[in-house]
Formats: structure tokens, C-alpha cells, sequence
């Protein structure tokens, strides 16, 4: 029996995963129609303007920077991912990486150790106060009710005005040799986390913590896919009132789950701090944790997902400095940025919507088809 | 009761088509009980009732009288004409109005709003006339008696007058037949008397009324005509003149009844689940669940009758660890009261839960990992820390095999199975690990006949091999028939032992009421 396009359209047939890939890449070219407009409405042409983008993106040294920022946003989709997994809102994950990045590099600054037990504290410290910060949330949460989503953005304030004190000359902090700049201590050669010459052309290094980064996908896997712990979380995500019925105890994955996500936020900041900067000084870039939240959605919490989604927005933010250069406003790629999240979404619901219905259509009809089906079929 | 009398003097003199008919709805859809060649004639100027078990499908039959489900088969003919319902909308043009179960009002709007919501009357194409609609309700109201005052809100009125503007707001929309999905389940007895007075009112200004319930004495006492409805289907359209509640009772549940007479006991001296003085408090302290006391043997079933929300519920759950509780719990020989959901779990008790979407599965994950569910510290699900998926989908495919789930495959979503093939999971899965004890909420709701007898026979197996059973169910038949002895809950107190083996279900009711306690 070969399916017809109205078998597959009332799910007689059992879709593949082509469809969820087909959600995104849609959203994209949807995005890219919406930017291409805005170009012409503000009377830049949209072709250039895209192939500006996509030749700059191509440029060895581009590459290397797009791989290292991809980097740092993949962490931080990790981490929110981690909480996403089972409805938890973990906003907090900007102020938990700054927080953990600024103690983690005045720690490793402050050390004398061989190599890879310097860099192994440094990034320990790191877990430790990112995961420590989120438990607060988390704590908060089982304890007392509050939401996350409320204490973790009041969180990030308390973390922001905490650095600030924490990063003065008095405190962790020393001033910047031939600037006005203050960071801490630099890290020693011993704390740093050698970077290697993957792309030919370019002096350029790649982060060695991609390495990290990849095992730590990795790891996310096999945690959700294949353990106990890994399947309480996700039942916890789906139905709270079944995981509690199946025995889960619920107020301890939650603290235990806003830990686990904190401590991955813990290591957003490790891969330009202990590959770039060796310190945490004032221009240590924020932020990472507000865009590690679009690309866990636009990864759909899927770490293959979130890497894609990682280098396609690394991509559009390293390429885009090549706009200002030819007088086009380069917040253009902030709006395909914004249009594509938005797209996806929802994509992504009504082809779960779709498949939904689809599989209970395909499941009643493979059934009557065999027991006794009542007459009169509509078709 | 002198209201059999008001009714018949106006619907004997009006003798015309009837205001709706149904002919041969037939509804099939992957979920609870479906409809099949329903017919129903409902007179002009009349309380229709239909009156079926839970899950028998009526909700359904309503949804698709008020458009909100399409029939796959059938006519639907209203005023002599036929029609064909897309959304509620075109069911509220064809002069049909609903009034829902469970009421869909904003608190903090006035009675006057929440009635205009979604069809204002419109003053010079923008503003709303708020003079026009308050004239239109107050007509209504009064010609209606329905009493009620447009500018309070809503949060200060009581049920039954919330009910009575629920009941406006169809009434504003034009509507002259009415559905009423299990009115009276919200309200207490003087204010069902005050609804059927209004509801009499409103027939006697020629309006048509169908009244869902399955509380028998009051269909008894209000409608002009009684549609059955079981199984999905139309059984018999009776007088209530000529009919008795008991006689409505073996309609509604009709001859597949088990039967009590044709098993012997095996119920052993071993105790093995003992509840002491087991009190539960609700939110406010009160207590829901009061000083109960019972033994379960091995090979026993105990019944727990009593009508919903007398705190078999919060029992339940105290039991399996789900719900904070005073008293003792002895699985076996262990104190149990300590112990957390997973370990009472793993001590070998079995749970059936009352709502198996909500508690007993993972509706947007696969069958095998909804094995896994409530059993995912014990094999063959788990290695350790890890997911044995090789073992659990193993025994999955056995659960299916064994519980006859019809199902295409283990990896489809639990969602996509009808009502009854998930509980045959559950029941397979629950029954799996060798259970000790198992507590059965509802086993058989919304679950069709075939599903029913295979999930009784299982449970009757069971408890020949020894497993300690305590059933909680509405269905008193089932309750009758299943178990070797009965108590009955009444507003968390044990108020009564029954003997299954000579009590008839009309006992076992007006015992749950309180009324036959000295019976």
C-alpha cells in the first residue's frame, strides 16, 4: 500500500524526523524574508547586504571567532536547557556565569599549581559558585514557593552589584597596566587553557574548551537519555502530578536540577576567561546567559540543536561587524536574530501539534482497520 | 412532591415537531467512550433528560449537539430542520445554548459583563451599549424569575446564582433549547430545588431543556422525558411516570453486570496492608479524611462506596505517601508511615490512580518509558543509575501481550492510545514487580466494555494469587461485584460495613447518602 500526500496529511503514514528539521530551517528562510524587507524598506539591498554577511562569515579568522563565541553560547544554552527540561525557568544564568567567572579568576590568579591541576581548581571553582548561586533559586523555590523565574532575575541584580564590590582594588581587584581598566590578578600561564590552530589562514586560535564544551553536550545526553536521574527529571518536566504519584521526589529534583544548571553556567565564562582574557576585568562580556536562553529554544533543548543554533547565532553576531564597515546599521542582524527565535517557536508547535494528532489519527486508524470497524466511515 | 403535575398540563397541549432529533450519531475518536447510533426526539416545551453512567458518553453526545465536536455519522435535526454544526457559534444561530458543568465566569466582572462578554451590543460601531443590554437582561431575567442583578459581581454571588447567570448568558444569546451538562453537581439540595423551579419556569415559557445527570431521584423528580444512554448508546426512552429509579438504574448499567453468586472467597488471614486511625487535614485544617481504621487480608478486596469528594481521594493518597497524614500504615509487617512515595512503592504497593492522565501517565512520552514510570528504581527497568532500555522495552511488549493493549507499537505517545488501552498499561504495569497491595482508583472509568471485563478478570486473578486489593470506584456495581467486603466513606468517616453478598446497588446508594445508615 503506497501513501498518497493525503495519507501523509492525515498521518496514515508515520513521519520521520524530516519534518523536525523542515520547522527550523523554514523559520530561517522566514527570518531572512522579514530582514530582506526591513533592508529594502530602509534602502539597503537585501541581497548584498546577505552575501556581505555570508563572504565576511567565510573568512578564516571569522571562522575562528564564530567557533569561539559559538563556544561560550552552547554552554550557555546547556545550562538553560538543563532547567528547561523540566519546566524550570533559570534566568539567572547571566548573573550565575559572572558571578563564577569573576571568583574563578581571582582563584586562579591567585594559585601556584602545575598546569592541569591549576586550570582543573580554576574551573571547579567556577561549577562550584555558579551552582551554589542557583541554589539560592532553588532553595527559594522548594522552600518558601517563590518562582524562579522572579529570584533569579533579582538574582542576576544582587550578582551584578555584588561584583561590583567584590571587583574593586580593595577587594580581588588590580588595576590594568596602561588603562583605567581594573580586573583581577592575570592568570599564570600554568591556570590557562591552551587553544589550538584548527583553521588554516589565520594566526587565530580556537578555544580549547570547544573540547569541553562537546563533552559536556555530551554529557547532557547520555544524563537525560540513558539514567534514573536523567528520566525523574524529564517525567518531573512532563507531568508533575505523575512523577510525584510514580514516587519522584519533586522539591529535590528541583533543587538538585537548578544546581546542575547553575554549575553549567558556572563554566560559561571559563572559555574566554582561561582562553582569552586570563582575567575578569570590567569588559568582561555579559549578556551570554539572556542569549543562552534564545538558543535552547531554537535548539529545542537538543544538544545537537543548540549547536547548530549556537554557531548560526555566533555566526550572524561576528559577521555583522562587516555592516558597519559598508554604512548599513548592523542592528539588522539583531532583528533576524529576534525574527528567527519567534518563527521557530512557533514552527515548532504546530508541527508538534501536528504530529500529536497525527499519531493518535494513525494509531485509531491502524486498530479499527484490524478489530471490528463500525460502518459509515467518512473518509 | 407535587412537581409531576406543573409539567404535564403544558407539554400535553403542544403537540409539534420535536425541537431536536437526533438520528444514527455515530462519534469515533482515539479517546474514552465514543457515541454510536445515538437517537433521541426531544419535544418542544419539555426537560429532556438523558441520564448514563460516567464515561457512557454523554458529555460527548452533547458536544456534538452543541457543535463542538463534528459526528462522524448521522443527522442532527433541529426545529424539523437539518443541520450541521461546525463551532459552538453555529449551534448559538440555531438557538441551542449551553450551560457547562463547571462555570465559565470572570470573577471580577459584574453579572452584566460576564453576560455581554463576546456578543455586546454595539453603540454607534464602537462603544458598548451598556443601557440596551441592561434593559435586554433585566426583561429576560424577570420574565425568566431568574432574580438576578446585572451590576453585582460576580465574586460576590453564591453557586446557585452564578449557575442562574450562566443560564442568562445563554438566554441573552437568543437561545431556546438548553443544554445543562450535570447542573446540580455543584450545588447543594435547596439550591436544586430552586434550579428546577427555574427550570420549570423556563419550560412553561416554551423553551426546551436537556438535562445531563446521573443522579437519578432528581431526573426522576424534574424531566418530562428520560433518554438512557449506555455504552455510547441509546438503550431505551422511558416515561418518568412509569419508571422507577431502580428500574433506571439497570438501564443505565444494563446486564453486564459481574455477578457476586458465582465466586468463592479467598481471602486469607494474613493482614497485608493495616490503616490505624488515619487522619488527614485539607488546607484549612479541616479534617478531610477522619480516625479510619482497616485491615486488608491477602486475597481480599475491600470496596470503599461513597459518593465523590468524601475523601477517598485524600485517603488514597495518604496511603501511597502522596498527601502528609496522622495515623499508622503497616505494610506487611513494616511501619510504613514514614516512608516516602518511592519506597511504599517499592515495598510492593501497586497504584492505580484515580486520573490516569494526570497521575498514572507521561501522556507525551512512549509507551516503554511509561513502563518505567512509578517502577524506575526496580528491574528490569534499571541497571543502577542507569535506563535499561533493552530490559524495559522488552517488558513492555509483555504488559502489551499479556494486558491485550492495542497499540501499533511501544514507541508511540501514551496520548495517542484510547482511554482504555492506557489503563490496561497501567493495570499491566502496577501488576508487574509483584505487588503486595494494590489501590485501585476507578479502575474501569471511561473505559469501554471489552477494556472492562479484561481489566476485572485481571484484578480477579490477583487476588486468587494473593494480592490484598483496595477498590475505590463509583461504579457500585462494580464495587458490589469485585469485592469481599465494603465500607462506605462518608465526609472522611467510615460510616458503614456492608456485606457485598446481600446488598443491592439502591442500598449501597442511600447508605452512601447517610440517609440508610439505620438500614
Amino acid at each position: 500500500m503506497s501513501s498518497s500526500f493525503t495519507d501523509r496529511l492525515l498521518g496514515r503514514v508515520r513521519l520521520g524526523g524530516l519534518l523536525g528539521l523542515a520547522a527550523p530551517l523554514l523559520a530561517i528562510v522566514f527570518a531572512g524574508l522579514v530582514t530582506s524587507i526591513i533592508l529594502q524598506l530602509t534602502g539597503n539591498p537585501p541581497f548584498e547586504t546577505m552575501k556581505l554577511l555570508a563572504d565576511y562569515g567565510a573568512q578564516p579568522r571569522t571562522i575562528v571567532m564564530i567557533i569561539n563565541l559559538a563556544t561560550t553560547y552552547y554552554i550557555s544554552a546547556l545550562a538553560v536547557a538543563i532547567g528547561f527540561r523540566m519546566n524550570l525557568f533559570n534566568i539567572g544564568v547571566d548573573g550565575q556565569y559572572r558571578l563564577a567567572a569573576l571568583v574563578a579568576a581571582a582563584v586562579g590568579g591567585a594559585l601556584v599549581l602545575p598546569a592541569p591541576l591549576h586550570v582543573g581548581v580554576t574551573i571547579l571553582v567556577a561549577v562550584a559558585v555558579g551552582g551554589l548561586w542557583a541554589s539560592i533559586a532553588g532553595l527559594l523555590k522548594v522552600t518558601r514557593g517563590v518562582s524562579e523565574v522572579i529570584s533569579t532575575i533579582m538574582l542576576n541584580a544582587i550578582a551584578t552589584g555584588f561584583g561590583a564590590w567584590l571587583l574593586t582594588t580593595d577587594r580581588l581587584a588590580v588595576a590594568v597596566s596602561g588603562s583605567n581598566n581594573i580586573g583581577t590578578k592575570p592568570i599564570p600561564p600554568s591556570g590557562q587553557f591552551p587553544g589550538f590552530g584548527l583553521i588554516p589562514g589565520t594566526q587565530a586560535k580556537v578555544f580549547g574548551f570547544v573540547v569541553v564544551a562537546a563533552l559536556l553536550g555530551l554529557a547532557y545526553h547520555i544524563l537525560f537519555n540513558w539514567t534514573r536521574f536523567g528520566f525523574d527529571l524529564r517525567a518531573t518536566g512532563k507531568s508533575e502530578s505523575a512523577a510525584v504519584a510514580s514516587g519522584v521526589n519533586v522539591r529535590k529534583m528541583v533543587l538538585l536540577t537548578m544546581v546542575l544548571s547553575g554549575a553549567a553556567a558556572g563554566l560559561v565564562g571559563m572559555p574566554q576567561l582561561l582562553g582569552a582574557s586570563y582575567s575578569y576585568s570590567l569588559d568582561f562580556p555579559t549578556g551570554l546567559g539572556f542569549t543562552g536562553i534564545a538558543i535552547a529554544l531554537l535548539g529545542r533543548n537538543n544538544p545537537v540543536g543548540i549547536a547548530i543554533g549556537a554557531l548560526l547565532w555566533s555566526f550572524l553576531d561576528n559577521s555583522s561587524d562587516i555592516l558597519d564597515l559598508e554604512g548599513i546599521p548592523k542592528e539588522i542582524v539583531i532583528i533576524m536574530q529576534g525574527t528567527i527565535v519567534l518563527s521557530v517557536i512557533v514552527a515548532y508547535e504546530l508541527v508538534h501539534r501536528y504530529r500529536l494528532a497525527a499519531e493518535q489519527r494513525r494509531v485509531s486508524r491502524e486498530l479499527s482497520a484490524g478489530a471490528s470497524a463500525p460502518e459509515g466511515v467518512a473518509a | 412532591m407535587e412537581e409531576a403535575a406543573i409539567s404535564t398540563s403544558t407539554s400535553s397541549d403542544t403537540v409539534a415537531e420535536p425541537a431536536v432529533e437526533l438520528e444514527g450519531i455515530t462519534k469515533r475518536f482515539p479517546g474514552v467512550v465514543a457515541n454510536r447510533d445515538i437517537r433521541l426526539s426531544v419535544r418542544r416545551g419539555q426537560v429532556h433528560a438523558i441520564v448514563g453512567e460516567n464515561g457512557a458518553g454523554k458529555s460527548t453526545l452533547m458536544k456534538i449537539l452543541y457543535g463542538m465536536q463534528r459526528p462522524d455519522g448521522g443527522e442532527i435535526r433541529v426545529n424539523g430542520a437539518p443541520v450541521g454544526f461546525r463551532t459552538p457559534g453555529d449551534a448559538i444561530a440555531a438557538g441551542i445554548g449551553m450551560v457547562h458543568q463547571h462555570f465559565m465566569l470572570a470573577d471580577n466582572l459584574t453579572v452584566l459583563e460576564n453576560i455581554i462578554l463576546g456578543s455586546e451590543p454595539r453603540r454607534r460601531g464602537i462603544g458598548i451599549d451598556f443601557g440596551a443590554a441592561r434593559r435586554k437582561i433585566k426583561e429576560i431575567s424577570d420574565a425568566y424569575g431568574l432574580g438576578v442583578g446585572p451590576d453585582t459581581l460576580v465574586q460576590d454571588l453564591g453557586v446557585g446564582a452564578r449557575q442562574r447567570v450562566e443560564i442568562l448568558k445563554v438566554l441573552y444569546r437568543g437561545a431556546r433549547i438548553l443544554i445543562l451538562d450535570e447542573p446540580t453537581a455543584v450545588l447543594v439540595p435547596q439550591e436544586v430545588d430552586e434550579l428546577f423551579d427555574n427550570l420549570r419556569g423556563l419550560v412553561r415559557q416554551g423553551l426546551t431543556i436537556i438535562f445531563i445527570s446521573h443522579k437519578l431521584d432528581e431526573v426522576l423528580s424534574v424531566a418530562d422525558a428520560i433518554t438512557v444512554i449506555r455504552r455510547g448508546t441509546t438503550v431505551a426512552s422511558v416515561d418518568p411516570k412509569d419508571v422507577t429509579a431502580r428500574q433506571l438504574a439497570e438501564l443505565m448499567v444494563g446486564s453486564e453486570l459481574p455477578s457476586p453468586e458465582t465466586r468463592e472467597s479467598t481471602v486469607t488471614a494474613d493482614v497485608a496492608l493495616a490503616v490505624r486511625n488515619l487522619t488527614v487535614r485539607g488546607a484549612e485544617g479541616r479534617a478531610v479524611v477522619e480516625d479510619v481504621s482497616f485491615d486488608i487480608h491477602k486475597g481480599e478486596v475491600l470496596g470503599i462506596a461513597g459518593v465523590e469528594g468524601n475523601g477517598q481521594a485524600e485517603l488514597v493518597e495518604a496511603i501511597m505517601g502522596m498527601r502528609p497524614a496522622d495515623g499508622v500504615i503497616t505494610l506487611g509487617d513494616a511501619d510504613v508511615s514514614g516512608w516516602s512515595t518511592l519506597r511504599r512503592r517499592e515495598g510492593g504497593i501497586g497504584y492505580i490512580p484515580e486520573d490516569r492522565q494526570r497521575h498514572g501517565l507521561l501522556l507525551e512520552a512512549p509507551l516503554w518509558e511509561n513502563r518505567i514510570l512509578g517502577h524506575q528504581t526496580r528491574k528490569p527497568n534499571v541497571k543502577g543509575p542507569w535506563i535499561d532500555r533493552t530490559g524495559a522495552r522488552a517488558d513492555t511488549r509483555r504488559i502489551i501481550e499479556e494486558y491485550d493493549v492495542r497499540t501499533p507499537g511501544i514507541d508511540v505517545d501514551a496520548a495517542a492510545l484510547s482511554g482504555g488501552n492506557q489503563q490496561k498499561l497501567i493495570v499491566g504495569r502496577e501488576m508487574s514487580g509483584d505487588p503486595v497491595v494494590l489501590i485501585a482508583s476507578h479502575p474501569t472509568r471511561g473505559v469501554d466494555v471489552g477494556a472492562q471485563a479484561a481489566i476485572w478478570d485481571h484484578l480477579r486473578a490477583a487476588r486468587a494469587a494473593g494480592l490484598a486489593v483496595l477498590l475505590i470506584s463509583a461504579d457500585l456495581d462494580e464495587l458490589i461485584g469485585l469485592s469481599d467486603s465494603l465500607k462506605v466513606i462518608l465526609r472522611g468517616r467510615m460510616v458503614a460495613d456492608v456485606d457485598p453478598s446481600d446488598v443491592t446497588p439502591e442500598r449501597l446508594g442511600s447508605a452512601m447518602t447517610g440517609a440508610g445508615e439505620e438500614a
